[in-house]
């Protein structure tokens, strides 16, 4: 566990980024976990995959399968991984405080 | 990914190193990608195991309880007490070195200490020190060492090194179980706090909710309702499994992976619909909603605590016997501790097939039945409608997920299933399947990201095999019935062998079945189309 600090922002972190208290997250923080995946810019596209993700996540308390997520976003995986190049689950999950799934994944 | 090249994890060195095997010194910050992440706090609060706090291997101190000494060294005089097989096998070992080269981990790494005799030894060296007169009087001498920090840390590497696979006990002259050993170092390393989050957020989810994933009731119904909904798409069936109904036939249990990863959720797709056209009277759980069983890679009783769930929801529902689906470990709980730690499940019945007449007299105890002893029965008696040639844009290896090959002797039934299934099935050579199968790599709580370069080294004998296949007949797709293969085997096929897919046996029996009411089948479960039938082209 450690705190990741970023600009005005400061969230504790596991040790791969994700977030631990995933009920502190909003657009603040997602556009400063962003800059840990690469994306310095959260454009509209990146918005809407992750306020989907935040929003099923507030809802049934884990990530979506990826494929209803592609299917309800209507992003393919390829431009998943264009907007965020480590993928759905390490990628735009992190961005969206998400927690890291585990077990046979 | 890992850092290194595959050119460098190929480059393996197996000469031993210089200094004296009994040194335990590691250095955790060099070997990075070798090791797995502590334990979260919160999951070891949940569960109300001892030392929950935040340390990282790779710091000096592990804040371990001031007593730990006294508190591993009594939990191992009251487990050899309880384990008569545990004082057998650090006794009966005489180091004849037949299971030296056949763990995947040393044939990977080269390290003498993933030989899974020196694994072993790493405890048995203490017992010796703690236990034995030779080893009290003599020391060192006698292969004796004191367990102190470095030994104990030596332990968490090591024996977070192992997965349990069983793949060196075939080899035993003496039949060591050296899984055994890894499962009893482990529930004493838990006893002082020092455990992997990848085994213990699964074991706190499952004992939450039911499943490793978390995955409450609500999201339960929903990703299944999902799958539903895509399988009518393909298939234009529209299938109806019904969750938590009472007076069922039959309880069905699966890996959570199976309803919510790729490409488990395809073999899923492939359970819903053998079922639904057999129309078997059956119900899945939103609380037994887990087959997997990850208590088997902590302690004895915490296996006890998870699998409590399967015989109480089974009598609950008042089902007569219980179906199992493709999951790896779970069949090593199910079939050999179930019975003894939950059981007797004497208000079930001993299974019998409704639609064959088939007693499952092998599981006249646990009254659980493999889906491949079930779907291959059923293809025996001509009871399903099958078209292989809908596989025929697959070329398929069978790898033998280690526990059903091993624990339970699951060889002949997914191969004869696949041999019924697809047109263009391959072996792989004979001393990397049945049982002596290469694990993936990742079992046993080990398939997590940090730890990837073991897994990768770990699952290159199983790579080396499929390569073979690929290269000698063009093998693209590797059958497997474990959740946690699906899993790893997929990263490791990304990295030694892009070019094949991983799948559950019962995918590829989803796309060869023909189903009454169907639409013309164009694309397999997972949308990729089907290859050109004869007769095609000219029309």
């Amino acid at each position: 566990m450690s705190t990741f600090t970023h600009g005005n922002v400061s969230v504790e972190v596991d040790e791969d980024g994700f977030m631990l208290e995933p009920e502190k997250w909003n657009e603040d923080v997602a556009k400063a976990l962003a800059t840990t995946e690469g994306v310095n810019e959260l454009g509209e596209e990146h918005w809407k995959l992750v306020h989907y993700l935040r929003n099923y996540f507030l809802q049934f308390g884990v990530a979506p399968m990826i494929r209803k997520l592609c299917k309800e976003t209507g992003y393919d995986l390829k431009k998943v991984y264009e907007l965020f190049p480590s993928g759905p689950a390490k990628g735009a999950c992190k961005v969206a405080g998400l927690a890291k799934p585990t077990g046979c994944v | 990914m890992p850092e290194k090249t595959r050119d460098e994890l190929v480059r393996i060195d197996y000469t031993p190193p210089r200094r004296d095997w009994s040194d335990p010194a590691i250095d955790f910050e060099a070997r990075k990608g070798t090791w797995s992440y502590p334990a979260a706090a919160k999951n070891l609060r949940y569960l109300g195991f001892p030392n929950p706090r935040d340390w990282s291997p790779t710091d000096e101190d592990w804040q371990l309880p001031e007593n730990w000494q006294q508190v591993i060294h009594d939990g191992l005089a009251e487990r050899l007490t309880k384990y008569r097989s545990l004082k057998l096998f650090l006794d009966v070992c005489v180091r004849c070195g037949a299971c030296a080269d056949k763990c995947h981990f040393y044939l990977g790494s080269g390290d003498p200490k993933n030989m899974p005799v020196l694994r072993a030894e790493l405890l048995r060296s203490v017992y010796r020190n703690d236990f034995t007169t030779a080893g009290k009087i003599l020391g060192r001498v006698a292969g004796a060492r004191k367990l102190t920090p470095a030994v104990l840390k030596e332990w968490f590497y090591y024996f977070y090194q192992c997965t349990e696979c069983r793949r060196c006990s075939v080899f035993c002259p003496y039949g060591i179980d050296t899984a055994e050993i890894t499962m009893l170092a482990r529930e004493l390393l838990n006893l002082v706090g020092l455990n992997i989050n990848w085994v213990m957020e699964p074991v706190a989810n499952c004992d939450r909710t039911g499943n490793h994933l978390g995955i409450q009731p609500h999201t339960f119904k929903d990703n299944i309702e999902f799958l539903v909904d895509e399988l009518e798409e393909t298939t234009g069936v529209r299938v109806n499994p019904s969750i938590n109904r009472k007076g069922a036939e039959v309880l069905f249990i699966v890996p959570s992976a199976d309803f919510f990863a790729e490409p488990g959720i395809y073999t899923f797709m492939g359970y819903l619909l053998l079922l639904h056209s057999l129309g078997l009277d059956y119900t899945l759980s939103a609380y037994a909603s887990e087959g997997g069983n990850f208590g088997l890679f902590t302690s004895h009783d915490t296996i006890k605590r998870l699998n409590y769930k399967i015989y109480h929801e089974a009598k609950r529902l008042g089902v007569k016997w219980i179906l199992g689906g493709e999951c790896g470990h779970m069949w090593r709980v199910m079939h050999q501790y179930m019975d003894t730690m939950n059981g007797p499940a004497d208000f079930l019945e001993a299974p019998v097939s409704p639609f064959t007449g088939t007693a499952f007299t092998n599981a006249a105890s646990t009254k659980m039945v493999h889906i491949c002893e079930f779907t291959a029965d059923l293809i025996k008696h001509g009871k399903l409608n099958l078209d292989p040639t809908r596989n025929d844009h697959l070329r398929v290896t069978f790898h033998d997920s280690c526990n059903p090959a091993r624990a339970m002797g699951i060889l002949e039934e997914p191969r004869y299933v696949l041999r019924s299934v697809v047109n263009n099935f391959f072996e792989m050579p004979e001393n990397t399947i049945r049982e002596q199968t290469f694990c993936c790599g990742g079992g046993a709580g080990l398939g997590n990201d940090e730890n990837m370069e073991m897994r990768l080294r770990g699952g290159l004998p199983r790579a080396n095999a499929v390569r073979f296949v690929h290269e000698k007949h063009a093998v693209n797709r590797l059958a497997c019935i474990c959740a946690i293969d699906r899993a790893t085997l997929s990263t490791l096929m990304e990295y030694w062998v892009p070019e094949v897919d991983v799948s559950g046996v019962h995918e590829l029996v989803g796309n060869a079945l023909v189903l009454e009411g169907e639409k013309p089948r164009t694309t397999d479960l997972r949308g990729k189309p089907l290859a050109a039938r004869k007769g095609d082209a000219d029309a």
